[in-house]
Order: structure tokens, then sequence, then C-alpha cells
């Protein structure tokens, strides 16, 4: 027999998901709201806070402080150069994973995901100096270089997943047709799985965009991008949380928009092959 | 030209030998039909010579030339998939077209080429429709014309209607036949079918746990099986398998009559009561109930008036029996 659900019921669970909702949304709606107050009436109580005179002189002054267009277009370098590099080195490594997997292949796809669960501090200082040597700290190269190389592992893993769902006999169907590796891959493969390639790669653009360790760690200005922009209001002379806020709103609108026009092909491609 | 032999071919999986040493040359323009129970190898023995497994030893060779190590596309064969495996992302159009442009053939000849497979098959109005927009049986007449578009030297069909329905199922095999008297080429083909084979095959190799039991023409397997498995596997409904002291009497261990050459007499040495009676209108099959034998199927006249408890007397027509020996292999 089904699960009855009662009218009670559901609006009880409409009610506490968009509660749960609110939760998580909390911070980012409070620093929107908050970089449109002055530096002095930012630090009021609440609802003082809210009530106060609204304006866009923080974001003004943050504008006039630093130049924005340049921490955004070392973002999108970053973030665009890193995603791409990694799938061009994934799109291979997941396809003999998927197609031709060897007696280790669970193996070794466990241990690629087992790396991300190392904290990265630890491996900070001998990487720092390995940047230090080949003179790439604060290069967008170097950048480009450390996320592709942190992201790699879910890339893979996601699409190895995307790949498994795609029958082989139409893969030996190609090759019966005459087409080499590469043309397999080109014209077959990856036009049939450009679905679970389009998701992987707006997650990893996601995921490098909000990257904040590392960014902070290995850039100084050249490179630095908007995790940088946001740092730089938390200074010594004290929180200016108008101006934080504003910087942390520029910053994380670019991704907001992309995150809000692509949900559908995010949520599926983060849950895809787990119900069939 | 298409030629094929298998020398000594073995496949082993691990430890399991899916494929025990096996040799068997396929000669130019044949259609040969590999048959057999599922898990006989039949799928694995046509995916080595389609070069899709690699031989574990034993050598292929296609026109003369070793192709034992050769990759599937360099073979110059072509393969029709049970799934079709048309790719889903490209138009009937391409899809057919996808060979030729593999092998680097000029666009203006290739579509030439398309059109024409299109037309033998009777694609044309859908060639610019995704194969997601096309029913079983279209779909797999891309998947055929994906095949004939590169004139290669051997057809090979894995199961090819087996996702068909019954009637296209009919359709399909005519055409398919049609299209071998057409082209000439060497077709393989597999199917655990006995009637497809039957149907269609010059020459039908049975194939059991991976060893061939019998190559021959359909009427040479059906008039002279090697043993009980091909007796049994070939003919529809099955051979009557007798054992005990009825097949002792013509000193075998086993005897075999086939449904369709037991008579019903007045007077005949076996005596039985019908237990079901299956009318098709153009035949009636029966199962007979003998004392000391296996039930009996009878193939009998189409508007035959018996039924359930009726008691018959059957007669095997003479020269029609076939003994077998302990070991399953046919007494001479």
């Amino acid at each position: 027999m089904a699960r009855k659900i009662t009218q009670t019921r559901k609006t009880t669970v409409t009610v506490i998901a968009w509660i749960i909702g609110f939760l998580i949304f909390f911070p980012i709606l409070w620093t929107i709201l908050m970089s449109f107050k002055s530096e002095g009436d930012a630090i009021k109580a609440p609802l003082a806070m809210l009530t106060s005179h609204w304006t866009l002189e923080s974001y003004g002054e943050v504008q006039e402080r630093s130049n924005y267009l340049r921490f955004f277009m070392n973002s999108v370098v970053i973030s665009l150069g890193s995603t791409i590099l990694a799938l061009v080195i994934a799109i291979p490594a997941a396809w003999s994973m998927a197609f031709v997997p060897g007696r280790r292949t669970k193996d070794l796809l466990m241990w690629m995901l087992s790396t991300k669960m190392m904290p990265a501090v630890g491996v900070l200082v001998p990487m720092y100096l390995m940047f230090r040597d080949f003179g790439l700290l604060d290069t967008r190269t170097g950048l480009v270089v450390v996320l592709t190389l942190i992201n790699l592992p879910i890339v893979v893993w996601m699409l190895y997943t995307y790949f498994k769902e795609i029958p082989g006999e139409i893969l030996e169907a190609a090759r019966m047709d005459g087409a080499n590796l590469r043309s397999e891959i080109l014209y077959v493969l990856t036009p049939m799985a450009v679905p679970g390639i389009a998701s992987t790669m707006l997650l990893n653009i996601i995921l490098a965009w909000n990257e904040a360790f590392w960014t902070l760690q290995l850039t100084t200005s050249d490179a630095a991008p908007l995790t940088q922009f946001i740092a730089s209001y938390s200074s010594p002379e004290g929180l200016f949380y108008a101006k934080l806020s504003a910087a942390s709103t520029m910053a994380i609108a670019p991704i907001l928009i992309l995150g809000w026009f692509s949900q559908k092909q995010l949520v599926r491609g983060l849950t895809f092959g787990a119900v069939k | 030209m298409g030629k094929i032999t298998l020398t000594s071919v073995r496949k082993s999986f691990g430890e399991v030998d899916v494929i025990p040493s096996l040799d068997l040359s396929i000669e130019d323009g044949e259609f040969v039909v590999f048959v057999g129970p599922s898990g006989c190898g039949k799928s694995t023995l046509l995916r080595l010579i389609a070069g899709l497994e690699d031989t574990t030893s034993g050598s292929i060779s296609i026109d003369g030339q070793d192709a034992t190590d050769l990759p599937p596309a360099r073979r110059g064969l072509a393969m029709v998939f049970q799934s079709y495996a048309l790719y889903p992302h490209m138009s009937v159009k391409k899809n057919i077209m996808f060979p030729l442009k593999m092998a680097g053939m000029d666009v203006a000849e290739a579509e030439a080429k398309v059109a024409n497979a299109a037309k033998i098959l009777n694609l044309t109005n859908y060639l610019d429709r995704k194969p997601g927009q096309l029913s079983g049986g279209q779909r797999q007449r891309v998947a055929i014309g994906r095949a004939i578009v590169r004139e290669p030297k051997a057809f090979l069909f894995d199961e090819p209607l087996s996702n068909l329905d019954a009637a296209l199922r009919v359709n399909m095999r005519q055409e398919i036949s049609e299209l071998h008297q057409t082209l000439k080429t060497t077709m393989i083909y597999v199917t655990h079918d006995q009637v497809e084979a039957m149907t269609m095959a010059d020459k039908i190799v049975v194939l059991n746990a991976g060893r061939i039991e019998q190559v021959g023409s359909p009427l040479e397997l059906y008039r002279s099986p090697a043993n009980t498995f091909v007796a049994g596997f070939i003919g529809s409904p099955k051979m009557n398998l007798i054992t005990g002291a009825e097949a002792a009497k013509h000193s075998a261990t086993t005897i075999g009559i086939r449904p369709e050459h037991l008579d019903i007499v007045a007077d005949g040495p076996w005596q039985g009561v019908v237990g079901l009676s299956e009318h098709l209108g153009s035949d009636t099959f029966l199962k007979v109930a003998v004392a000391g034998m296996e039930p009996i199927t009878v193939r009998a006249g189409g508007e035959l008036n018996l039924h359930h408890g009726d008691r018959i007397s059957l007669a095997p027509q003479a020269g029609k029996l076939h003994r077998f020996g302990a070991d399953g292999k046919t007494l001479a």
C-alpha cells in the first residue's frame, strides 16, 4: 500500500523545507543586505540595521579602492582554465576506466578520491616551495595547475559514472565502422556524454571559483582572484562589514547567477547514476 | 571476397575456457548461421572474428591474410548488433555515413552511397530523423544500412532480430535473406532461434559449450544429426528422444523420431493416450503418453478431431528413426 500523504503533512513538510532553505541561504542574504548599508549602520543591531538608510556607497568605495574587473578576470581565467585542462585530462582517463577497466581500476578511483580527504594545509609548505622554485607564485598558470590537480579526482569520478551509462556496444560499433581511438572519443563518446560533461564542467567551474585556500596562499596581486578581493577587506585596521559585504556580493554574484541558470544540469550531474 | 578461416582458435576468460580449440572455414559468399543455446559461445566466436575480442591462441585469416592481431576497423568486416548500437546523437543519414567518413571518403561520393543504401532499405524518407524517432524495425534497417555502405568482405550479425516482435522478425528475416541474394557477400549470423537458422542459412554451425557439434546445410542437419544435441536442437517441435527398452529394441541407447515422422494408425507399435492437443489450424501438435516411454510429441494434420484422453496408436515412418549410442553420437 502506498503511503498516505495528507494535506497537513504536505503543508508541514513544505514549511520545514522552506525554513531549512532559508536558513541555508540566510548568510548570503544577510551579506547582500549589509552591502547596501553605510559602514556605521552595518554594525548596528540587526533590527536597527534593517530599518536604517539604504545606500550604494560601499560599492562605490570598493570599486574605487580596488579594481574589481582585474580580480574578476583572474577568477574567470583560473576557473575556466583549470576546468578545461581537467576535462582534457579526465575524458581519456574516465574513458579507459569505464570501458577498458583493469583489475585495479576501482582501487585507483578510490585512491584518487582519497586524496581529496587530505587536509590541504598538510602539503602547503612543499607546494609553496615548489611554486617558488618554478616561479609560479602569483601567476595564473600556477593557479590553473593547482586547481586542476585539486579537482581532477572529482572530474574523473563524475565522468566515469557518466561514461559507465553509455552502452559499450555503441563504441564497439564505432570501432567496427573504422573509427580509431581518437575518432571514437571525439565523434561518438563525447557527443553522447555532452550532458554529463556539461554538468561536470559547471560544477568544476563553481568549485574553482570558490576555492579559497590555495588562491589565497599562492597569490598576492597579479594573479589574485576574487577570493583575494574579499579577503583584502578584512584588514589589520579592522573589519569593514559593509565594504566586505559589498565585495563578497560582487564576488559571488557571477557564480550565483551561473548556478541559478544551470541548477537543473547541476542536480542531474550530482545525482546521475544514483538511482536507476 | 570474404573467405574466413579459423585455425585452432581458443578463447578463455581467466580460468574459464569459453571456446576450446576450434577450426572452422567459411567460404566466400556463404550465409553461415551460428546457432546454439544461450551461453554456448556463439556471440564470443563472432566477436573473435570481428576483432572485438582477442583470441587466446590460434589464428583467424580473412581472404588468406592473417587477421588475428588486426584491430576491428582494419578487418574489413561490418557488424550489426543486437541492440542496433546506432549513434543516438546523429541523424539516420549521418549514422549510415559514419563508416564512410571514417574511411575518409569524398563527401559527394559518400552521399551517393548513403542515398543508394537508403533506397534499398526503404529509409529515404527517414534520413533526417534521429534513431530515437524510429521504430525497432527501422532502427534495424539503419544498422544494416550502416553495414552495407562499407561494402565489407563479410557481414556479422549478432542476434539482430531478437528485439523485434514476432511479425516484424519474419519480415526482417526475409529482408536479410534477400539482401544476401542481392549482395552475395559472406554473412555470419548468430542466433539462438533454430527457425532463423533453418530458414536463412546455407550452412549451420551448431555450437554447444563452445564446441562445434555439427556443421552442415539445414537439411543435412535435419536429416542426419550427428548426435542427440543437434537432433534435439534442430527442428521444431523438437525431435522425440526415447531411451530405455524401446531404444534397446533398435540396439541403441537412445532413439529419435521427429514429431512429423509419426503416423497415427489403427494398429501401430506405440499405444498411448493424448495429453495435450494444440490446434494451430495448419497443424495439430499432440502430446501423447505412451507406457514405458518419454512423452511423445506428434505433428498431425490441421483439422484433426482428437482431444485429451483419446487413445491412439502411433507408428514411426520407415527409415526416419535415428539411433544414438551411449556417447550420444549417431550410430551408423
